[in-house]
């Protein structure tokens, strides 16, 4: 115990600095007109999203104010099987894809990056010290220069001549073909921050689990993985708000899977091909906006807990 | 520490759950809007010869979406019904970008609609893109103009099949005002600046003319200049002008530049010059009603900026005649716009559609599917005039759809991006704005050419 306290001190040392920062008046006020500014063009989409077609396209969304005739047409046509959105079912079923995609692929990346990182971090073994940094340095791989190879092996597999290397996987156009890229992604991020959290952890917690007899995975179960929950959860904030507001990935990987496509996919084309619809718009944004709110509000009491973990030694 | 465990993997497994439940609801979802509608269903509208093939589906993959998309699909319905092949009409907004990545990716569509001759040129060269079929090869050279199958076509191989077309080669006027001065429609060139003289010299504004747009400033400018050079020098320079194997500077451009220059931009018929660099192309077609001016050249979306209550009809406010021909030896020049079916393989369901979008029937069908306000127009010479409702529609297909035509694409669209969204559309400004002399602007828009184009 008296080693945990000895730790902290420092540490609440550089808390104090960090608040004596932001905490004075003038920053207060900065802080605030950013946040305003930044929320106004949001609250005008709000306010628009309730207003009719008409109004929007004849004056600003200020005008709500003046004269707030509020409706829910815009909402009801997303959802209703109509001919305006140009989506038989509404936008329902998309909105059950975009879960669809993004739960697993936020599970998957953190379930193997929490044992990779805690595998890398606590388990010595020739090269571990290589092998993190391999996968540290694979971040600079941009997802762009992957993304047509990754779809020629879904498709086709990797053929060196005549001789298949890598058979045809089959995947393309099904949900397993799009949790696998944002996994791929997703991991060397992920395991790099849950390493530099997890090997921050203190030795003498392993050391005398190890004493007491605890396996490896005794050890990640039971003393790791409860103390990463705010690295872990800072973590499912970044990869769910990157997965749910992802275009390129699900636009390359549904390919032509019209069924599973998820919300984003669809939100465009709700405005016609000539924009002529596009108050749609408005209340489809935002039913896309309210699910990453609430994961995000729901979470983030980790969220600065877990970006700062690991970065201060 | 025990109890945040049990909620994660609490957490954990309700998410499994919502997965799963999710998944068969997708499922569920899916299979219901497969219905068969057989009942309704009116084979002799669909033609003759089609297997029936059920179970099938072809994607079209494009870029139209919303509304529009859903009368793709009305207008696909009888075929669907009378062949059991299920048209998946796919639309997306990032299709230009999506195409390409999906053929080489190995995932490509059955057919994409392209809007554009130089992505068929681009799709065919990954060698995944199949040549026309013979019976979509039959239907093209019986319906359409030899242009229209040659803009389908790759080093001279046949590939695709023009879908829609719409037409820029208008000239708005008021019948009315026509009517009050006594003044015709004309129907040569020579005719149109004859009457215009006449009304310069009855003290009108002949032509109205505005090519502001924003940082688009100059794009009406670059479609008076194409309309004259299809018009002089027929759609083999066109076309050679869109790959700079004509230059700016080569003859044939120079002299359609003067007879641009003699046309909008001589002072004896729109007045000061230098104001139709600073007029926005909207406020251009607001003086025809009221005679202000007479005429503009314009496509037909202009409509909708005509003042409030102005009619548009051949005896209203505002109606359209066809922009004449210059040179006896191009026959219908029209310049616009179109889409092209390409296949990406040779199934028999593939085949099927594809040969039944390159006959008239379906062109009736996506006609009667756009309703009483038009906006869908086909070049197809097997489609009956009164299938239009609208009759501005009915105007521009007359033109579109005559088998003598020769069909242009817009060239500014066609060329690099450099040339025909930049350096044409300042070069034009500055010639309209200042009267900078046609040899200079050609030299420098010449000069701009990205290298290797």
């Amino acid at each position: 115990m008296s080693l945990l306290t000895r730790n902290k001190a420092p540490k609440l040392a550089d808390h104090n600095a960090g608040r004596k920062l932001f905490g004075s008046r003038g920053a207060t006020i900065t802080v605030w007109i950013i946040a305003i500014f930044w929320t106004i063009p949001t609250l005008g989409l709000f306010a628009t999203s309730f207003r009719p077609k008409e109004e929007i396209s004849a004056n600003g969304w200020w005008n709500f104010f003046i004269h707030p005739h509020l409706t829910l047409a815009n909402y009801s046509a997303i959802f209703s099987s109509g001919t305006t959105s140009g989506i038989s079912n509404g936008i329902m079923p998309y909105v059950i894809n975009s879960f669809v995609i993004t739960i697993p692929a936020v599970i998957f990346p953190i379930t193997i990056a929490t044992m990779a990182a805690y595998c890398l971090a606590w388990v010595k073994f020739r090269g571990s010290d290589a092998l993190f940094y391999g996968i540290f340095a694979l971040q600079i791989v941009p997802i762009q220069v992957a993304l047509v190879p990754l779809l020629n092996l879904f498709t086709g597999g990797v053929h060196i001549g005549t001789v298949t290397v890598v058979p045809a996987l089959h995947i393309a156009g099904t949900f397993v073909g799009i949790w696998l890229p944002h996994t791929m992604f997703a991991l060397p991020l992920a395991i790099y921050l849950l390493h530099n959290f997890i090997s921050s952890l203190p030795r003498d917690l392993m050391e005398a689990a190890n004493v007491d007899g605890a396996s490896h995975f005794t050890v990640f179960r039971r003393i790791v993985l409860p103390l990463s929950v705010p690295a872990i959860a800072a973590f499912t904030i970044f990869q769910f708000l990157w997965v749910w507001n992802d275009l390129l990935v699900a636009l390359t990987f549904t390919g032509g899977t019209e069924g599973i496509n998820p919300l984003n996919a669809k939100l465009r084309g709700l405005a016609g091909t000539w924009g002529s619809h596009w108050e749609l718009l408005t209340s489809s944004a935002f039913v896309m906006i309210v699910v990453p709110l609430i994961v995000f509000f729901s979470l983030q009491r980790y969220f600065v807990r877990g970006l700062l973990a690991g970065s201060v030694k | 520490m025990a109890i945040s465990k049990k909620n994660l993997l609490l957490g954990g497994s309700s998410a499994v759950v919502i997965i799963v439940v999710a998944a068969v609801l997708v499922a569920t979802l899916g299979s219901s809007s497969g219905k068969n509608g057989t009942s309704a269903a009116n084979c002799a509208n669909v033609g003759t010869g089609y297997a029936v093939q059920q179970g099938k589906t072809v994607e079209v993959f494009t870029s139209v979406v919303g509304d529009e998309l859903t009368r793709y699909q009305t207008a696909s319905a009888d075929f669907t019904a009378c062949t059991g092949i299920k048209i998946n009409w796919n639309g997306s907004d990032q299709f230009e970008a999506q195409l390409p990545v999906r053929v080489t990716g190995g995932t490509a569509p059955g057919l994409a609609l392209v809007p554009q001759p130089g992505l068929i040129a681009q799709m065919v060269a990954t060698g995944k893109a199949v040549p026309a079929p013979s019976a979509v090869k039959a239907n093209v050279d019986k319906y359409w103009s030899a242009s229209w199958s040659q803009l389908g076509s790759v080093n001279g191989t046949f590939y695709a099949a023009p879908n829609s077309a719409n037409l820029k080669s208008l000239v708005w006027y008021s019948p009315k005002q026509f009517a009050k001065y006594g003044y015709t429609v004309p129907t040569t060139w020579t005719q149109m600046m004859a009457q215009s003289d006449k009304m310069a010299a009855a003290g009108q504004t002949a032509w109205c003319g505005g090519i502001g747009s924003g940082g688009a400033t100059g794009w009406p400018a670059t479609d008076w200049l194409e309309e004259v050079v299809v018009r002089e020098a027929g759609a083999t320079v066109y076309n050679n002008w869109i790959s700079h194997k004509v230059k700016f500077s080569d003859a044939p451009i120079i002299h359609a530049m003067n007879t641009v220059w003699s046309w909008m931009g001589n002072s004896k018929y729109v007045g000061k010059v230098s104001t139709i660099a600073t007029t926005s192309f909207q406020d251009a077609v607001t003086g025809i009603p009221s005679g202000g001016c007479m005429q503009l050249q314009q496509a037909s979306f202009i409509a909708a900026s005509l003042p409030a209550g102005s009619v548009v009809s051949p005896t209203g406010d505002a109606w359209v005649y066809y922009l004449p021909g210059i040179s006896s030896k191009v026959t219908t020049p029209v310049e616009g716009g179109g889409e092209f079916y390409l296949a990406f393989n040779s199934n028999k369901d593939t085949v099927e559609a594809q040969t039944f979008f390159s006959s008239p029937q379906w062109a009736i069908a996506r006609i009667k599917a756009a309703g009483s306000n038009g906006g869908w127009l086909s070049a197809n010479s097997g489609v009956p005039a009164a299938t239009y409702t609208n009759p501005l529609d009915a105007l521009s297909a007359k033109y579109l759809s005559d088998p003598n035509s020769t069909f242009v694409f817009d060239a500014s669209d066609a060329m690099p991006a450099a040339i025909g969204n930049g350096a044409e559309w300042t070069g034009f400004t500055d010639w309209f704005a200042n009267g900078t002399p046609v040899k200079t602007v050609a030299a420098r828009i010449d000069s701009a050419w990205p290298a290797g184009n």
